[in-house]
């Protein structure tokens, strides 16, 4: 649940609202709850017929009695597992990366003087205004001469710096009571102490909502692995979905449905345990700029 | 937590960039900035040399690029002047795509704020359930845009979808999703939408729990309406926020590429739902046309830097009245 502290919140009217606007409320969040659920369970629901029930009108609602055929097919037919193994290694190591990427260059930015630090910080944070389209042509030449095609260093080093993570550890560090700091280094703290005894023990939520986004982002991401792998030896899920659906020619729906459900899963339960830090990592980027 | 240290006083001290002695007591304040920037340089330095050789390097190439007419596979690219440029303008597909990109960030961006605006107000109320129904808003954001957009696909099946058996159920027809170049728009533009609202919510909704109190309290006591009490109260609150979301949604938003290659690969009738981003792609991979690929780029890139001008200018603007 995304139950968040409500800081200086005083006047959340409920006492003042009217019987009228309390049911037009509750009306307003069935209506967005249907609009949300409705595709995942019909979604579910198909993945789980068999093939001539997907396939009437009018569409059956309550399969009956469900099979997992569909999961079955789609886990032997195609290499299922080894796009999800290929998801995982992906996501690993870019996660691996980025996190001790952006924390050491945050670190250096907020925590160290030297000359042209606003400099760097601005090379850092124009990153993310280039939008991917405009660097793949380039990235996919020279990774193409690397002969990197189909390997997993092909997608993961063109993607593996960062720009978001570096600006949210940055602020997290900057916000940091100087006092302790100052406390530290005066008492001899060199930089690598400063950053591994002192600041990093106080950021860990901080850490833990940037390693989140990182790990969904990298989870999903999908343009630069489409063009850089198109077999089971690198594509990740969202690559193989697309292998899938083109292989199959007029869609098998049941298969295709079963294979989306078990894309999806992974990050949903993630998001279901963590949402909390997860959405602390968007909206901390977000509200002080 | 700065100390005094101005750039010119730590100018003074360069020169000395010695590696940094490794045992021993930390250095003292003179040596010490030449063992601080060894160290800055050593930290910076990876993440610094990825985002050059794989953003900033590859931003500038591409514009090289869109002078030659390469097909990328090729060794040599031959330099043909602004030809691509023309053809761009000359090109009969050239509106059409414009046009879509157009109508889809403007949907999308225009919709995602205020339904993410007005989801953000509701469930500010103190309501039974709120906290579940959050999370539900929430929860499209972090699947996979590649298997919301196969998922989806079938919702919008003229045959056996959802959307059809629900308009039949009414007594209505289905539009042909699939054939329908207007109707194919709208299936990408919705499925994006339902994807992304998650993020304007819950922006929204942490700036308004952020807000002022008093604020809240005085509109109380003047006896202002509750739509008074949104048109001046919350919304100048808000303002940064809607910059700020306006310009990530947009950018976003241009570049969508998962949910329209899944769903209609550019579609229907050759080129119903391409947008910029996707006639990169196109012409780039599809028809070994990376030069013109390259300019489609460069247009778009261009396209971008004059609308976040303008965004920024009006923010600019309205912070002085």
């Amino acid at each position: 649940m995304i139950g968040r502290k409500e800081v200086a919140h005083g006047a959340e009217a409920a006492s003042h609202r009217s019987p009228a606007m309390t049911v037009a409320g509750y009306v307003g969040m069935v209506l967005v709850v249907l609009l949300v659920a409705v595709p995942l369970f019909w979604i579910v629901i198909t993945s789980l017929k068999e093939r001539q029930d997907i396939y009437v009108r009018p569409a059956q609602w309550l399969p009956a009695p469900g099979t997992t055929d569909n999961y079955a097919d789609v886990t032997t037919r195609i290499p299922f597992f080894d796009y999800f193994r290929n998801s995982l290694v992906i996501t690993i190591s870019l996660a691996t990366i980025k996190i001790v990427l952006g924390v050491i260059s945050a670190y250096a930015l907020a925590l160290l003087r030297f000359p042209g630090r606003g400099l760097v910080f601005l090379v850092v944070i124009a990153a993310l205004m280039v939008p991917n389209q405009i660097t793949v042509i380039s990235n996919y030449a020279l990774v193409a001469q690397l002969g990197w095609r189909n390997t997993f260093q092909g997608i993961i080093v063109p993607l593996a710096g960062v720009a978001f993570g570096t600006f949210l550890m940055r602020n997290q560090f900057l916000g940091l009571p100087s006092e302790i700091i100052e406390a530290a280094r005066l008492d001899g703290a060199g930089p690598l102490k400063l950053l591994w005894r002192v600041a990093l023990p106080m950021s860990w939520p901080t850490v833990v909502a940037f390693a989140l986004i990182t790990v969904v982002n990298e989870w999903n991401e999908y343009l630069w692995p489409f063009l850089m792998s198109d077999d089971s030896r690198t594509a990740p899920l969202p690559v193989g979905l697309t292998l899938l659906q083109n292989n199959d020619g007029v869609t098998n729906w049941g298969p295709v449905m079963a294979a989306t459900v078990l894309a999806m899963l992974p990050v949903l339960v993630l998001f279901l345990v963590l949402q909390r830090q997860m959405i602390k990592g968007l909206t901390a980027g977000a509200v002080k700029s | 937590m700065q100390s005094t240290t101005t750039s010119e006083q730590a100018a003074s001290a360069g020169g000395r960039s010695g590696p940094p002695d490794p045992v021993g007591p930390p250095p003292r304040r003179s040596s010490g900035r030449a063992w601080e920037w060894t160290l800055a340089a050593l930290l910076l330095l990876p993440n610094l040399a990825l985002l050059v050789v794989f953003t900033y390097r590859p931003l500038l190439d591409n514009i090289r690029l869109s002078f030659t007419d390469w097909n990328i596979s090729a060794p040599v690219a031959n330099p043909i002047g602004v030809a691509n440029y023309v053809e761009w303008f000359g090109r009969a597909d050239t509106r059409t795509v414009l046009g879509n990109t157009l109508v889809f960030t403007v949907a999308t961006v225009g919709i995602s704020m205020a339904l993410g605006l007005a989801l953000a107000l509701l469930l500010d109320q103190r309501l039974r359930g709120r906290n579940l129904v959050r999370s539900v808003v929430f929860a499209p954001f972090v699947i996979s845009g590649a298997a919301i957009g196969l998922a989806f696909q079938f919702v919008f099946d003229p045959q056996f979808g959802l959307v059809r058996d629900l308009l039949v159920r009414v007594g209505l027809g289905t539009p042909n999703f699939y054939q329908d170049s207007g109707w194919a728009l709208f299936m990408v533009t919705f499925t994006y939408i339902w994807k992304n609202l998650g993020y304007t919510f819950v922006i929204y909704l942490a700036a308004l729990q952020g807000r002022r109190a008093d604020l809240d309290e005085a509109a109380e006591i003047d006896g202002a309406s509750p739509w008074r009490h949104f048109r001046k109260v919350l919304l100048p609150q808000l303002r940064p926020t809607t910059f700020f979301l306006s310009i990530t949604v947009l950018l976003s938003s241009v570049q969508v590429f998962d949910i329209i290659n899944v769903m209609t690969r550019g579609g229907p009738v050759g080129n119903g739902t391409t947008t910029l981003v996707y006639q990169v792609y196109q012409e780039t991979f599809l028809n070994q046309r990376a030069g013109y690929g390259a300019t489609v780029a460069t247009v778009m890139f261009l396209i971008l830097l004059l609308v976040t001008v303008v965004q920024v200018r009006i923010m600019d603007k309205g912070q002085q009245t």
